[in-house]
């Protein structure tokens, strides 16, 4: 036996199945992963079974919302075990703590699964070739595995389904010890592979949390104050009760400990809000029920947010200037007064928006009750993007042990960072745990318009000057922002990775933070969705004001090819930025000659350790309809693993981002959300959309995620071909605000 | 409550539901079909889209009670053992992100290939123009309306 360290040989186990078969199961500790600058996560861990007629199960336990994971990571596996990708399927594993941290979001599931995942199918194929030595008695140097076989040098093979059971037997080997394939020789990364759920999708057969049914369920609303904060003192019990299907009917007091979370940013975001829940027979009866809701709100203590008042606040912000300063290399003032330089002032502003996820927020929660035999017990079907942490809600405010809570992750019908955060998963299990059958808690999308964690609005005050030479003299940009009293907002302020405060030599960033109400979460991209656009824009401002060509102007400030953090694959590497700046400009066609009223628009954004460029060209008329005709788009995220799915997270966050920067703001005024339903907060409809060209540098560096980091450069380049066809600056989101309409 | 007499996707149900339910919630808490989808509640974002004698309907903003025709949802669109055409194209360019909203997409176009068996991309843009896709993946649909339609043209001169 070679020299192993103990305490990760023993996190390999290996188990026969019944009727023969390989089960491997691995799981990594922290110490292990922290070893990867990129992997942020805990732990990890992953089934793979081969049964004896060859069949290759792929467990996933991460969870899936659109962004492919379910796809992706099992082709790792399958590419490392040498495994053909027909025989493989994929099953979502259960909610295990022996999976470790089971959650998606921050495009971080790549990055933080890749080495995990490539370890998982090495194991198993050196445990297939050790079972193929031996069964055919040759030397295991002279086996290779592919399709799905051990091959010998001679020709001879056998294959995964007939050395399953005796692979089972063989030693796990050694993590350290492991050898994997030179990406050269990939037969699965790499390529395109359709999403494996993609037949029941289409069959109509796929189950999303809003689909669970379970035996004896009933069904529920629930109805908060509509200013955040109000509590309910009183409804028309009566009525309600006596209409058709209705069950039950009660108020539930708000509470504060469902938001005791551990993972800083769901610390207070899941609290119970005081309301009225219904619950009858089916959906229509109690959605019926809570349209004849009558209730007598306490607000006095609620939210009194006005998105006018955060407008005018900011803009005298503006003006006075200041701020909290975040950096400061100096000289900034004496270049903004330097009478020699050129400078340029300007406000920039985006709202507030709802992740609208196309299936309503919906929780099934069965709650029983202490008996002679059993603990109090909670059973949860949810879609999720955290789904474990739906035990500590249990825990918080029920007092309910997690080794009783059972978890049940659904597939998600969007995600987009909104299901991050549990508190419909709070208002059913307070819902079931007054009743004793279950109960699925079903939103209209009213109420998921409402209630969102919504992308914090804000607004940026930029200032900057170009000397003679047309070089960037000064840039000096004031961040007016939200914060709660007690906490940040997420996605609200800088935080000290953009690229003026990494990149730039002569850069000062402050900002002034004020206290909210408003619930604000993660929404897709949080902070460079909104940052993107006002600095890119800006810098195109400041390039016009120079003279120059806007992508010469960029290029020229990324400086030398270099990382701003030396090893560090999640800071800006400028080298890369001008590559794919230097792609987008080529295969967009930059500088030829546009029809009247098309312009081309430029933008670059680094987040989520991807540097992304974009052109966007765009044609307007005179009554202010614009078309993105095309978007051209130029990515290094490292090897891409599944090329259609990369492709499609590509063009999905085109489309969202120019629904969201064209058509979508959220409004506030005395608390009060004031847009219901999709006639006041539309979404991008299919004509609108652009011909969208995706073009991947795959640079050696690690793969990371693609969910996020495609959207900002987006609004930036949109606005800027509108600035290069009409020669209007617009600075301010959505676009329907100033009459320009998508078409 | 009033008995109500329903056809979807060949069998006939006899339901005991108030007449005002839309025929998406009689589909899915009472026929337990559950590949209709609950978006907006307000025929906007068409995830609810169904067939009634082959139109193309919103079943959330439809009471039960005055649906006289056949239904078809996305659990009858396939032939038997055979997927539509549409479905096909639909794993053939791996449209879904989320998946959500896919069944609507495929019953607008489905519905769209009956009449219009050569759609322009103009034609699928009328026809699809109900259905929202918050994942964004309007330029696969397109494509899978196109090689759909091939199919579909295929498949008719073959029978």
């Amino acid at each position: 036996m070679k020299k192993t360290n103990i305490s990760r040989r023993n996190l390999l186990k290996v188990s026969a199945l019944t009727g023969g078969g390989l089960l491997l199961e691995m799981t990594l500790p922290a110490a292990a992963q922290e070893k990867n600058a990129l992997v942020r996560s805990r732990e990890l861990n992953v089934y793979v079974e081969i049964s004896p007629d060859g069949q290759i199960t792929i467990y996933s336990a991460t969870p899936e919302m659109g962004q492919g994971i379910k796809t992706s990571l099992p082709m790792i596996i399958a590419e490392e075990m040498g495994a053909r990708w027909e025989d493989v399927r994929v099953l979502d594993a259960p909610l295990d703590a022996k999976f470790g941290l089971q959650g998606a979001g921050g495009s971080t599931s790549i990055p933080r699964n890749f080495q995990a995942m490539r370890e998982m199918g090495a194991s198993a194929r050196e445990m297939l070739i050790g079972a193929g030595a031996l069964l055919m008695e040759v030397e295991r140097e002279d086996l290779v595995a592919e399709n799905s076989e051990i091959i010998h040098k001679s020709g001879q093979s056998r294959t995964f389904g007939e050395l399953a059971a005796l692979a089972a037997e063989q030693p796990v080997p050694d993590p350290e010890f492991l050898s994997y394939k030179d990406p050269r020789a990939y037969t699965i990364i790499g390529t395109s592979v359709g999403g494996v759920d993609n037949l029941v999708i289409s069959t109509g057969r796929s189950q999303f949390g809003i689909d669970v049914d379970v035996p004896d369920m009933k069904y529920a609303t629930y109805s908060r104050c509509p200013r955040v904060g109000g509590t309910a003192v009183s409804f028309n019990e009566a009525a309600i009760k006596k209409l058709p299907g209705i069950v039950d009917a009660f108020i539930l007091a708000p509470d504060d400990r469902a938001g005791e979370a551990s993972m800083v940013f769901l610390k207070g975001m899941a609290v119970l809000r005081g309301g009225v829940a219904i619950i009858g027979e089916d959906t229509w009866s109690v959605i019926d029920a809570k349209r004849r809701l009558e209730v007598e709100w306490d607000d006095d203590a609620a939210s009194d947010d006005s998105w006018t008042q955060m407008v005018a606040d900011a803009k005298a912000a503006a003006a006075a200037g200041g701020g909290e300063v975040r950096q400061d290399s100096g000289g900034v003032d004496a270049a903004l007064t330097d009478a020699k330089n050129r400078t340029l002032e300007a406000f920039y502003q985006f709202p507030y928006v709802a992740h609208i996820c196309m299936e309503p927020m919906n929780c099934t929660a069965h709650y029983q009750k202490a008996d002679a035999e059993h603990p109090d017990r909670m059973e949860i079907w949810l879609g999720s993007q955290f789904p474990g942490q739906v035990k500590e809600i249990a825990k918080n405010m029920l007092n309910i042990e997690p080794e009783n809570v059972t978890v049940h992750p659904q597939r998600l019908g969007g995600g987009f960072g909104r299901r991050a955060i549990h508190d419909f998963a709070t208002e059913a299990m307070a819902i079931a745990h007054r009743v004793d059958y279950p109960v699925k808690l079903t939103w209209t999308r009213t109420d998921d318009i409402h209630n969102d964690f919504f992308r914090v609005g804000g607004f940026e005050n930029m200032k900057g000057a170009v000397d003679a030479d047309g070089r960037l003299a000064a840039w000096d940009q004031h961040y007016i922002g939200f914060k709660y009293p007690d906490r940040f907002v997420v996605g609200s302020g800088l935080r000290g990775n953009e690229l003026p405060m990494v990149a730039f030599e002569n850069a000062r960033v402050s900002q002034t933070m004020t206290d909210i109400t408003t619930p604000c979460g993660a929404w897709r991209a949080p902070g460079s969705n909104t940052n993107a656009f006002v600095e890119q824009s800006f810098i195109h401002e400041l390039a016009e004001l120079a003279g120059r060509d806007h992508a010469e102007f960029l290029i020229e400030l990324m400086g030398e090819p270099r990382w701003i953090k030396e090893g560090d694959v999640n800071a800006l590497n400028t080298g890369r930025a001008v590559d794919v700046i230097k792609l987008a400009v080529a295969r967009s066609g930059w500088g030829r000659a546009l029809p009247a009223g098309h312009g081309l628009g430029l933008a670059f954004y680094f987040c989520h350790a991807a540097h992304v460029a974009e052109v966007a060209e765009v044609s307007v008329d005179e009554n202010r309809n614009f078309r993105v005709e095309k978007v051209t788009v130029a990515v290094d995220v490292g090897p891409i693993i599944n090329m259609s799915g990369a492709i499609s997270q590509v063009q999905g966050s085109i489309v969202d981002g120019l629904s969201t920067m064209a058509m979508q703001q959220i409004t506030m005024e005395g608390g009060v959300i004031q847009e219901d339903n999709f006639h006041q907060y539309p979404v991008m409809r299919i004509a609108a959309t652009p011909e969208i060209d995706v073009h991947f540098i795959q640079s050696e560096n690690p793969s990371t995620g693609l969910g996020e980091p495609a959207l900002p450069p987006l609004a930036p380049a949109v606005t800027n071909a509108i600035y290069a066809a009409t020669g209007e600056r617009i600075r301010s989101m959505p676009l329907s605000e100033a009459g320009f309409k998508l078409v | 409550m009033s008995k109500i007499r329903l056809k979807v996707n060949g069998d006939t149900h006899e339901l005991d539901v108030s007449p005002d339910t839309p025929l998406l919630w009689v589909l899915r808490d009472k026929l337990k079909l559950i590949g209709t989808k609950f978006g907006c509640g307000i025929a906007q974002c068409g995830a609810c889209t169904v067939h009634v004698d082959g139109q193309p309907m919103r079943a959330c903003v439809l009471p039960v009670s005055t649906v006289s025709g056949e239904v078809t949802t996305i659990e009858g669109l396939a032939d038997g053992g055979n997927l539509h055409p549409l479905q096909e194209a639909w794993i053939e360019h791996d449209v879904p992100q989320c998946g959500y909203c896919q069944a609507g997409q495929i019953m607008s176009a489905a519905a769209l290939l009956e009449t219009n068996p050569a759609p322009s991309d103009a034609d699928i843009d009328e026809a699809l123009a109900g259905n929202y896709c918050r994942c964004g993946t309007y330029v696969r649909i397109r494509q899978a309306v196109h090689t759909a339609a091939s199919y579909y043209n295929a498949d008719k001169g073959a029978s």
